[in-house]
């Protein structure tokens, strides 16, 4: 590769332009604020991923015999706090989205960088505020917060636990803000919206969401915490209040916090899914559009959740309508990567590897969804292991492994090193098989009416159970390993050039790591997005 | 073998096939479609591997393709939405001759009473063949009403009721869990159903073999109805202050603000606990509150009652047995 050589003179990036605590604390690169987010969300990630495994270890039998039931309650409820407010929520939006959006639409920043660093601190109080309140004692109420047990009955640390939410929250709102405003005003010349890369597209359809959604779950929380705090009566009706309210309030956000969870994830396919078949992408229009409907559908599906809960046969058969028509763009996008690969030139890195994996395991996910959207059937597997083998097949089996395919994806270019590319396939293989066999019994253990949030179970449950934890033990091994030769790839990682790939996208045309404005010169664009075709790589490299 | 790997939940009740038919059609569905993918990806990925496929051909896309994978899932989709809402809706309605079974769920135990006044605690028993519909409160937080066996399940609110019903067609014994997280013993919040002949449950059902009756339910609320002083105001004869309640469960009910209500028993339980909101054409707001005066148990007693005076003969006040002491008024 041309660029190569410029690569082993130390080129100032935005990695060496400073050093020293205060150039980190008080950055405002978007580059360096994605990498606090990096190191924050990974600490998260091995804190949930901690209770997750002494869930596994005392379902292992069928007598509650490793912990006691209320710490098995508070496992299962810090798991799901930490896992989806302080590692999912944030994980590919702001490490990667931050990181890239600026690099793919030809920007030198986001459009408010400030704010950006301010959105960091803020999840940094947020889930230290969080973490607190379990490491002092610790929440029991399951991290969907219901009523009236979150305001009266618990005797744990409910609000330490929705204040860190709370504040949380506007983190993810003024992450959201800048992702809009800087795809609407700070694209490079020639940038249009139809050469936009996916990645950007699915994000600012994320972004829409956690600014329309998030100030509901904190203004829902807020009334959690006052409820408990003053007894005002909003959902205990006991003190005149509606606990159903709090359901349909809750879910109005949470539903759609799936989407801000997968979108981000699913812009992730389609970079790779081109880059390693060298095609454009089928059907750009489709999968860009598919992105927005999903926000917006989104948005009116949240009492599927409720179809047990009491609402009305009328309500349930409408919001069980508008739930199968939010499966069709999900679907959508599943068919039109397919068709990418069709008549490409396909290579099996780590990054595709893991995007195999990930239109796999989605697939299942999204269509155990339909099964959910079904009302007769909701009737009998709602609040089962069939649920929460569902949404760990689209969060963990999707998102994640999203997370894993775009990290790999871009580690050299936000690095500047390769990592091992042998064990990072093994990591990927391992991720497929462990997560399959920690979460398919979970479908049949939830059919045969194994319920959720149990600390003991029946005996007959157990051979499933067992199968799982086994299942989650691989895992397990699968996320060590790229949390080891990642940092390995630090120091000792081959050099990886601007482009290791050969993939098009702005990102790509400037050096590994980035300097810290990003480009040299501002780009100008004149080609479509994934245009492997017409742009060969010598062709369209920027400022050097 | 395969014992030790169980994959379906006994059918024990009428609508378990239904719901079972529509799972195996979404798992063949499912998994042709999971199936298709796969051979797609797995085909694609072998056929055109850079090795032998290095000139990758550039195609934009195609609006009969992206037609066709729209539509068709959204059509499977309809048929499912279909059938799937058919069900729901006959577990939604239950039969109107169903046997009533009040279930007061609270941490973390359930309570159950029966129309003749017999009581169990975790233990539901059930005649085969009948339809039952569960009428439930909690007296807490939120819990679910989950038979596995049965494929019904229904959330247990605190301050309203929930309805749910089933018709079992197998004698035996059946989980009964509760489904929504209710706090430390959740997982211990659970029971049996137990599913008797005909003739073994009357046996069971005259024996006492739940708790002792005091009663009929309707009785006991027959004379809570006494106590609590209703019958002041709402008694048969006087045509007075309150409506006149017989024959008042089920039917419509015109309001003083001309809207329309249908007397259900969550129109009775509010009525009765919070009298200002729903005010009778033609009366005045003068009843007084009842809450905090009467226990869930003593609710669904007078609930029993009130519906008793619907019925032909007025059954329920015909059961009169020496009044024993009562213990579900207030509590």
């Amino acid at each position: 590769m041309a660029t190569a050589a410029v690569q082993t003179v130390e080129r100032e990036n935005y990695l060496n332009s400073n050093y020293g605590i205060k150039s980190w604390l008080l950055t405002t690169d978007h580059k360096r604020i994605a990498m606090l987010y990096l190191i924050s969300i990974t600490v998260m990630f091995w804190i949930g991923g901690f209770f997750a495994m002494m869930i596994r270890l005392e379902l292992l039998t069928p007598a509650g015999d490793l912990v006691s039931s209320d710490t098995y309650n508070k496992l299962f409820t810090m798991h799901g706090i930490v896992m989806v407010f302080f590692f999912l929520i944030p994980s590919v939006p702001a490490v990667l989205g931050n990181f890239l959006i600026p690099l793919m639409v030809g920007a030198k920043d986001l459009a408010f960088p400030r704010v950006n660093l301010l959105s960091w601190y803020l999840y940094i109080i947020g889930a230290t505020t969080a973490l607190v309140s379990m490491v002092s004692g610790g929440v029991d109420t399951g991290w969907t917060f219901y009523t009236p047990f979150s305001t009266t009955y618990s005797n744990t640390h409910v609000i330490g636990a929705a204040i860190g939410i709370f504040i949380a929250g506007f983190s993810s709102i003024l992450t959201g803000l800048n992702f809009i405003v800087t795809i609407h005003r700070m694209r490079a010349p020639g940038m249009t919206w139809r050469r936009l890369p996916l990645f950007c597209w699915s994000n600012y359809a994320a972004a829409l969401i956690m600014m329309l959604g998030t100030p509901v779950i904190a203004i829902t929380l807020l009334l959690v915490a006052l409820e408990r705090a003053f007894h005002i009566g909003v959902f205990n009706p006991s003190l005149g209040g509606d606990p159903l309210l709090f359901q349909h309030l809750f879910w109005f956000y949470s539903h759609p916090a799936v989407y801000i969870m997968i979108l981000p994830g699913m812009g992730v396919m389609s970079e790779i899914v081109t880059c390693f078949s060298r095609k454009r992408v089928f059907g750009y229009e489709f999968v860009a559009l598919a992105s927005i409907a999903i926000a917006v559908l989104g948005f009116l599906v949240w009492a599927h959740h409720m179809f047990v809960a009491g609402i009305s046969v009328y309500a349930a058969l409408v919001f069980s309508l508008l739930s199968y028509f939010v499966a069709i763009p999900s679907a959508v996008k599943i068919f039109n990567w397919t068709a990418t690969l069709y008549k490409g030139s396909i290579r099996y890195e780590t990054p595709m590897l893991y995007a195999f994996g990930f239109i796999g395991l989605f697939t299942v996910g999204g269509l155990t969804g339909v099964f959910l959207a079904s009302l007769g059937l909701d009737v009998h597997v709602t609040d089962t292991y069939f649920v929460v083998a569902h949404f760990h097949y689209v969060m963990v089996g999707g998102m994640v492994m999203a997370y894993l395919a775009g990290l790999h994806f871009w580690w050299p270019k936000i690095t500047g090193r390769m990592y091992p590319e042998a064990w990072a396939k093994l990591s990927a293989l391992l991720v497929f098989v462990g997560f399959n066999t920690t979460f398919f019994p979970q479908f049949i253990l939830g059919y045969l009416g194994s319920p959720r949030r149990y600390h003991a179970y029946p005996p007959e449950f157990q051979v499933w159970n067992v199968l799982s934890t086994a299942g989650a033990s691989i895992l397990a091994v699968g996320y060590v390993l790229p949390m080891i030769y990642f940092l390995w790839s630090l120091r000792y990682g081959e050099p990886a050039g601007p482009n290791p790939y050969n993939a098009v996208g702005l990102e790509w045309m400037t050096p590994s790591p980035p300097p810290t404005h990003n480009f040299d010169e501002t780009p100008v664009v004149t080609w479509e997005a994934y245009d492997y075709e017409h742009q060969p790589q010598e062709e369209v490299t920027v400022g050097h | 073998m395969w014992k030790n790997f169980p994959f379906f939940p006994e059918q024990a009740s009428a609508m378990a096939w239904q719901v079972d038919g529509l799972y195996f059609l979404l798992v063949a569905v499912s998994a042709f479609f999971t199936l298709l993918i796969f051979a797609l990806v797995l085909y694609f990925a072998v056929k055109y591997r850079r090795s032998v496929h290095p000139h990758p051909a550039q195609i934009e896309g195609s609006l009969p393709l992206e037609l066709t994978w729209t539509l068709i899932p959204l059509g499977i989709c309809m048929v499912f939405f279909a059938w799937g809402s058919l069900i729901y809706f006959q577990e939604a309605r239950p039969p109107k001759d169903a046997m009533e079974v009040y279930a007061v769920a609270k941490q973390w135990m359930w309570k159950f009473e029966y129309e003749n006044g017999q009581r169990d605690i975790n233990e539901l028993h059930v005649p085969v063949g009948r339809d039952i519909r569960m009428v439930m409160s909690s007296q807490d937080v939120i819990h679910s009403f989950f038979v596995p066996a049965f494929r019904v399940k229904a959330d247990v609110l605190p301050g309203r009721y929930t309805e749910t019903w089933f018709r079992p067609t197998k004698v035996g014994t059946y989980h009964l869990f509760c489904a929504e997280y209710c706090g430390t013993n959740h997982s211990a919040m659970i029971g049996q159903v137990i599913v008797m002949a005909p003739e073994e449950y009357q046996a069971w059902m005259n024996s006492g073999g739940g708790g002792g009756p005091t009663g009929s339910l309707a009785a006991n609320g027959e004379r809570l109805f006494g106590q609590l002083g209703c019958a002041t105001c709402h008694g048969l004869e006087t045509q007075g202050r309150g409506p006149n309640l017989a024959g008042l469960y089920g039917k419509p009910v015109l309001m003083a603000d001309g809207r329309t209500v249908t007397a259900d028993e969550n129109y009775i339980r509010e009525s009765i606990l919070n009298p200002g909101v729903k005010i009778v054409a033609g009366f005045k707001p003068i009843m007084p509150t009842f809450q905090g005066q009467v226990s869930e148990e003593g609710l669904m007693a007078l609930e029993a009652y009130i519906k008793s005076l619907s019925r032909p003969q007025a059954e329920g006040a015909a059961d009169h047995r020496p009044p024993a002491p009562d213990e579900s008024s207030t509590k």
